[in-house]
């Protein structure tokens, strides 16, 4: 079976001030990491191959920086990686991210079965997964947390719903995006880290993609454009109140309505 | 749409304007600025650069054309027809958007055997229900879903679509807006209308410290998630208005490739971890039997109840229900401390909560630092008073 897995170097911390006054953005680029959620899709591809055989290929994209989360996913034991680079492909909103992955994806091999993490703790919009499965017209579920097994080129999945869980069978080739959760991620190993430290990757820009066409790509190729950024307006106070039980009371129950934790 | 470019020759001080950049997409390479794939035209160079980096517009290819483009619509969310509240305040929202550009409002029904539930949302304002109703949309399919969805803005064609980021809303919402090739904005906090039917989109980004404005000028339809509970649900009307239209196409449209097998019910989530919201028990009660009181509070607010240390040696509690440095760590949405005098152990275990209430009747208990709201009374006078009230809210008193 190939597996493939798609991963993200993220920020490694979610810290970002604005400077009230100059409104620039104040970003500690120091460390960045693995996107945590996935560890998660890493070792239920890592699983699926100990158990059904075949290979996992990562693949991320960013700037050539980016590629230190394939040697992580190396220390934990995928087989192949691959870096989307392009300065074309930079201001990606969701839609261009998930076409350039699409077209990254076909440039990369034929994979069976393509694991996303369920978000990014930097995007947080979990959307990236479902939009590349469009691109490549290929079936998808989402938010799953069980992998029940594969069988006759199918995949058998639990998908989690709101206060149901949908039992799936999708043929191959397909996508899932899985919960945090759904297994624990393995450490990687150092020793696996020292015998991948000099593996080669694969190095994508637009001229490799089947469609090079730069208005599909970057911030040409971006529906959305961000206005502006600017800080939120802190609803967090602090305030002490004194009174009588009743007054008390009422004054909790108000602000408990007034944010919608009751009726 | 356009690009950055270098004025080489205009750079002053290269190191410095490379730290102007947040996101490290600025090298130098041979003494010239050389821009990476990091960069993401935020323009912040452009603006503090002193004239060395400068924005090109491009040519853009054929605007959409806007005025063939109505409505606001709403994915009306449900599972096996119970329809999920999160539609209810959406349907409010598009109302008020819709009124600002004199827009009608439109919902989207996709299931099997949902017309009675159709009916439903008639008393919330909306001028159509488009209801397709197939067998092949009984169960949540996202192929088969994608597919009706499409049916439904080929032929009605909205400026902007509004679904709520519920577990289905949130992997519909992101193929169908691929299918179009259009902009999906996830999990707004704000929404706001243009005079040119320009649907303004404002989200947290980078992990909730920085607001984001966001337009898509060039496409349609908008489209946007919103997650339950941020917008107000409107009133129910008792008397219906607006009129229900079948949506109708060919089953052979339908293609997919997934089959589900079943579905069934979530178990109850039972972990402190994972709950939204929390009444914490501390030393301030008086005896073991008094924990009725805080589960009967977490009850009426659908949360759960957790505790400080000393009450799980004291054998009052279960170790699982345990906030702290030697306990768990939480994030509710709510967090309501009862009698929790705030020890930096504790704190540390749940200071990031989004509100936090704490009653104690010491004025100088350290809970109050941490505490949005800070409670300064008899728990046994509050919270029995409180419960009522809430059950009297919600109509079970």
């Amino acid at each position: 079976m190939e597996i493939l897995v798609c991963i993200k170097q993220v920020p490694g911390s979610n810290k970002v001030e604005v400077d009230p006054v100059t409104g620039v953005l104040k970003r500690n680029s120091a460390d960045a990491k693995m996107n945590p959620y996935d560890l998660f899709a890493l070792e239920t591809g890592l699983k699926l191959r100990e158990e059904y055989g075949g290979n996992v290929s990562v693949l991320t994209m960013g700037p050539p920086q980016a590629k230190a989360v394939l040697y992580e996913a190396f220390a934990m034991g995928a087989d192949k990686g691959a870096l989307i680079t392009d300065r074309k492909f930079g201001g990606a909103d969701v839609l261009a991210t998930s076409y350039t992955l699409s077209q990254g994806i076909r440039k990369f091999g034929k994979f069976d079965l393509i694991i996303c993490g369920l978000q990014t703790t930097d995007g947080d919009t979990a959307q990236v997964g479902p939009e590349v499965s469009e691109a490549l017209n290929i079936p998808c579920v989402c938010n799953v947390h069980k992998v029940d097994k594969v069988e006759d080129g199918n995949i058998i999945v639990d998908m989690e719903m709101s206060e149901d869980i949908e039992k799936l069978k999708v043929p191959f080739p397909c996508l899932i995006t899985v919960q945090k959760d759904i297994l624990e991620p393995r450490l990687p190993s150092y020793k696996k880290k020292k015998a991948t430290a000099d593996r080669g990757i694969d190095q994508y820009t637009l001229n490799d993609m089947e469609d090079k066409d730069e208005k599909h790509y970057g911030l040409n190729g971006s529906p959305t454009q961000v206005q502006r950024i600017f800080p939120p307006t802190s609803d967090k106070v602090q305030e002490t109140w004194t009174g009588t039980g009743e007054e008390l009371s009422n004054k909790i129950y108000e602000v408990l309505k007034k944010k919608k934790f009751t009726a | 749409m356009g690009k950055l470019v270098v004025h080489q020759e205009k750079v002053q001080d290269i190191q410095a304007l490379i730290k102007i950049c947040p996101f490290g997409a600025m090298e130098e390479k041979d003494g010239k600025i050389e821009i990476n794939a990091a960069c993401k035209l935020c323009k912040l160079c452009v603006k503090k650069g002193g004239g060395a980096m400068e924005y090109v517009e491009e040519e853009t290819g054929p605007k959409v054309d806007k005025s063939q483009w109505k409505g606001i619509a709403v994915y009306v969310d449900h599972v096996d027809g119970r329809i999920h509240p999160v539609t209810y305040e959406l349907i409010g929202k598009a109302r008020e958007l819709a009124g600002k550009i004199n827009h009608p409002v439109y919902a989207i029904f996709m299931g099997s055997n949902i017309e009675k539930q159709a009916e439903e949302i008639l008393h919330y304002g909306v001028d159509k229900v488009f209801v397709c109703d197939k067998k092949e949309l009984e169960a949540f399919n996202i192929e088969n879903y994608t597919t009706a969805f499409e049916e439904f803005i080929n032929k009605v064609k909205p400026s902007a679509i509004l679904v709520g980021a519920t577990p289905v809303g949130r992997q519909l919402a992101p193929r169908v807006a691929q299918r179009f090739h259009t902009g999906l904005t996830a999990d707004c906090t704000i929404l706001d209308m243009h005079e040119n039917t320009d649907l303004v989109q404002i989200r947290p980004a980078f992990g909730g410290n920085i607001m984001a404005e966001i337009l898509t000028p060039n496409n349609r339809p908008q489209m946007a998630t919103v997650r339950y509970k941020i917008m107000d649900a409107p009133k129910r009307n008792d008397q219906p208005s607006g009129s229900i239209e079948k949506l109708d196409f060919a089953s052979d449209k339908f293609t997919s490739r997934v089959q589900v097998l079943g579905i069934t019910k979530k178990p109850k989530e039972t972990s402190i971890e994972n709950a939204d919201v929390l009444v914490v028990a501390g030393r301030g009660l008086k005896k073991k039997e008094d924990l009725e009181l805080v589960k009967q509070l977490a009850e009426a607010l659908d949360g759960d109840v957790a505790c400080t240390r000393p009450l799980v040696e004291g054998g009052w509690m279960d170790a699982k229900c345990q906030i702290g440095l030697s306990g768990r760590t939480v994030r509710p949405k709510l967090i309501i401390t009862c009698g929790v005098s705030g020890a930096i152990q504790f704190v540390a275990g749940m200071e990031h909560s989004e509100q936090i209430f704490a009653i104690n009747s010491d004025p100088k208990a350290s809970i109050f630092k941490v505490a949005n709201y800070a409670v300064v009374g008899d728990l046994y006078e509050i919270v029995p008073k409180l419960i009522e009230q809430i059950k009297q809210g919600r109509g079970v008193a």
